[in-house]
């Protein structure tokens, strides 16, 4: 049994990578998504070659042990979304 | 902000009832982490139903199995705060997440899986990630 959240969306509760047309690579908790893009909970962002890391080396990391936080609360807006997916399924 | 206990209840015994320690104070972890021989398991346990829901019947099926830990503990995240932050200064190098499960051998962390990858899957899909864990590391039962 666990607790049920009623009227969100579908990735809810799911670890998403939301990906953006300029340099910034996110991964957080999806709590929502809408018109205006998507909130994240427990989010890090990753910037192309921070640490001399491209955004899919970073991903590819973050998808073995999971990412640590560095906001909160976080809305990506909808505008600059170019792909989201989940982490559990980067391999 | 902790949950209310009546809601939680029977997310601690859907682990318990199954054999699995519940560590509620730092004190306790300490002792169960201290005891170093053979094989351990750690379970974060979490209120989400998105993650949880599916952990904890995947932790019972895999226990069920004929391999399985020398000891289960699990604290549970969001509800016993200072249990847990101890039990994750055991792997203190492993991003926070819950519900998360943590598996040791002769004290040393040898496997770990996160909670995006319980996320969206099955029981049994969880199950069968921790039996390939038992079937690797613990030792078969005696006959």
């Amino acid at each position: 049994m666990g607790t049920f959240h009623q009227g969100k969306s579908e990735l809810h509760g799911i670890t998403v990578v939301v990906d953006t047309t300029g340099p910034e690579i996110f991964v957080g908790r999806c709590d929502d998504e809408d018109e205006r893009g998507i909130l994240l909970n427990d989010a890090d962002v990753h910037r192309e070659g921070d640490g001399g890391r491209s955004k899919e080396e970073y991903i590819r990391r973050a998808a073995q042990l999971g990412v640590w936080k560095k906001y909160d609360r976080l809305l990506v807006p909808r505008d600059r979304i170019a792909s989201v997916r989940r982490l559990g399924e980067v391999s | 902000m902790p949950y209310s206990e009546l809601l939680v209840r029977p997310m601690r015994e859907e682990l318990t009832s199954a054999g699995v320690k519940e560590l509620r104070t730092p004190e306790e972890v300490d002792a169960f982490m201290n005891e170093t021989s053979g094989t351990a398991m750690l379970v974060v346990n979490s209120v989400c139903g998105c993650a949880a829901g599916m952990a904890r019947p995947g932790v019972r099926l895999a226990l069920a199995g004929d391999r399985r830990p020398d000891r289960v503990a699990t604290v549970f995240a969001g509800q016993d705060l200072e249990a847990t932050a101890k039990a994750r200064s055991y792997f203190a190098d492993i991003p926070p997440s819950s519900p998360s499960i943590a598996f040791f051998k002769d004290g040393e962390l040898v496997y770990f899986l996160p909670r995006h990858r319980i996320e969206g899957r099955d029981a049994q899909t969880v199950a069968s990630d921790l039996v390939q864990v038992f079937a690797e590391h613990c030792a078969v039962p005696a006959a």
